[in-house]
């Protein structure tokens, strides 16, 4: 399989993106501006994200849908209302990540939004258990647009009158241009934003007024400095196989009913873990002074120099002005504000647990 | 001073008697992207041409600075450490990473003028 890209790779390319090979696709990591410029404009204005390379997967089906789909996601999916989103996850019988994900209720059925580059995987593992009577299909002729930013709601607004009224973690149908169009309050920046799900064919149009609205481009690389800053996991660093919603301190977004009465995949080690707590966590971590602490980066504890764990995610965070990181470190050593050093280039630097997210968000709720 | 040399390696060094100015390029900054690290040799230190001397790290990745001639440092430049954006703003001017008390000049021959490091970056463009 070639490289694939996005509707929008040739609009992309006019903004002056530079490209990565991002989950088999050509994706822009930053446009002229720079990563940290992009990351400040949209934090303090508003900035878009072509995330179509993530999957839109739909499935449709009865009531034995949301059976089969409770047996590897833990959420509350009976409950669920129409329109309402949760993240979650794909588990494996181990309790493992398979990947995380948002999960919509729709008219029909569900919408899950996958991560790229764990799409084609996922589909296997969700179509082994699902029946017949259950429809899926990945939709390649959407795009995915994400809005974040504190003007996000006003711009949006003027063109899509209504988008205001919807709540974080939640969505509706609009009309735009004769089309129908999904929208949903959400986001991977610690902003209040939108996620826009908006055909091929129109997309290009929504980014011309955006964009005639002060909205900025911004790539992959200011991406993931702002979900850093807060507190979110990316898919294959932070979050794997090998690792379970416990250890990766997201044991919230298991529901509350699940946690108690079980059936789904890796459900007796999870509900161990829930009782008796993991031998290793996810914690945040505050280098001290300038130096990053980067994926892979060992750390020890302070006294006797023993290994303690590892970082995941590690980078500058321009909006708090500082080193940031995130990583797995055993469970005794997880006390916010616990000294711990960090091996950079050979070198020991001290660092410190810190509490996620290192920057306030400011959803709608 | 003497005219900018520049490196494969996209370092600049400048001579001033027997003391060379070292520090990485425009060009370097423009593919670096933002820097938001830089670890600069201590005074004393002694290194071999094509050694690696400092760390500069943009929110993308970490790089290694390596010098384009040996010699012993006398002098890493303590302002970009304390202050790393500001070598996207003078990289080839006040931002140098640092200096060196140098024993052979005949080292800088190997290395490019202005013009073909120009031509240089325009045929190697990452």
């Amino acid at each position: 399989m070639g490289v694939q890209k996005t509707a929008l790779y040739d609009l992309h390319k006019s903004l002056g993106a530079k490209f990565v090979p991002f989950a088999g696709y050509e994706m822009p990591i930053q446009y002229k501006e720079g990563i940290v410029k992009e990351h400040i404009s949209t934090r303090t204005h508003a900035g878009f994200f072509d995330v179509s390379h993530m999957g839109q997967f739909f499935l449709e089906g009865d009531e034995t849908l949301v059976e089969a789909l409770e047996k590897i996601i833990p959420s509350d999916l009976k409950s669920l209302k129409v329109n309402h989103s949760k993240y979650s996850f794909l588990l494996n019988d181990s309790g493992g990540i398979i990947d995380d994900l948002i999960v919509t209720k729709t008219n029909k059925g569900f919408c899950i939004i996958l991560n790229a580059a764990c799409k084609e995987n996922d589909i296997k593992h969700i179509s082994k258990f699902l029946g017949k009577n259950h429809k899926y299909f990945l939709n390649n002729d959407l795009s995915l647009i994400a809005l974040q930013g504190p003007k996000s709601v006003e711009i949006l607004e003027k063109l899509i009158p209504g988008v205001s009224e919807l709540k974080f973690m939640s969505g509706n149908n609009f009309s735009y241009e004769s089309e129908s169009l999904y929208i949903t309050r959400s986001g991977y920046t610690g902003e209040d934003g939108f996620e826009i799900s908006i055909s091929n064919k129109k997309v290009e149009n929504l980014i011309d007024f955006l964009m005639k609205n002060g909205v900025k481009p911004i790539g992959l690389g200011a991406r993931d400095t702002l979900r850093l800053e807060a507190g979110l996991c990316l898919y294959g660093h932070d979050l794997n196989e090998k690792i379970n919603p416990v250890e990766a301190n997201l044991k919230w977004a298991i529901a509350k009913k699940r946690k108690e009465v079980g059936g789904f995949n890796g459900w007796s080690k999870i509900k161990d873990l829930l009782t008796n707590g993991s031998e290793k966590i996810r914690v945040g971590i505050k280098p001290e002074g300038k130096v990053i602490a980067r994926e892979n980066t060992k750390i020890f504890s302070s006294n006797g120099g023993e290994e303690i764990g590892f970082v995941t995610s590690g980078t500058f965070g321009p909006s708090v002005n500082r080193p940031v990181a995130m990583g797995y470190i055993k469970s005794e050593f997880s006390k916010i504000g616990t000294t711990i050093h960090l091996e950079v280039r050979g070198k020991k630097y001290e660092g410190k647990v810190s509490e996620l997210p290192f920057y306030k968000k400011s959803y709608v709720k | 001073m003497s005219e900018k040399k520049f490196s494969k390696k996209h370092e600049w060094v400048s001579l001033d008697g027997d003391i060379a100015t070292v520090g990485i390029t425009k060009h370097a900054t423009e593919m670096l992207g933002d820097i938001v690290f830089v670890e600069v040799p201590e005074a004393g230190k002694s290194i071999q041409k094509d050694g690696q001397a400092a760390v500069v790290e943009s929110t993308k990745a970490a790089s290694d600075v390596y010098s384009p001639i040996s010699g012993e440092v006398t002098e890493g430049n303590k302002a970009i450490a304390d202050d790393p954006g500001s070598v996207n703003g003078d990289p080839e001017g006040a931002s140098w990473f640092f200096k060196l008390k140098i024993k052979n000049k005949g080292e800088l021959e190997s290395l490019m003028s202005k013009d073909e490091y120009d031509k240089f970056c325009k045929e190697n463009p990452n």
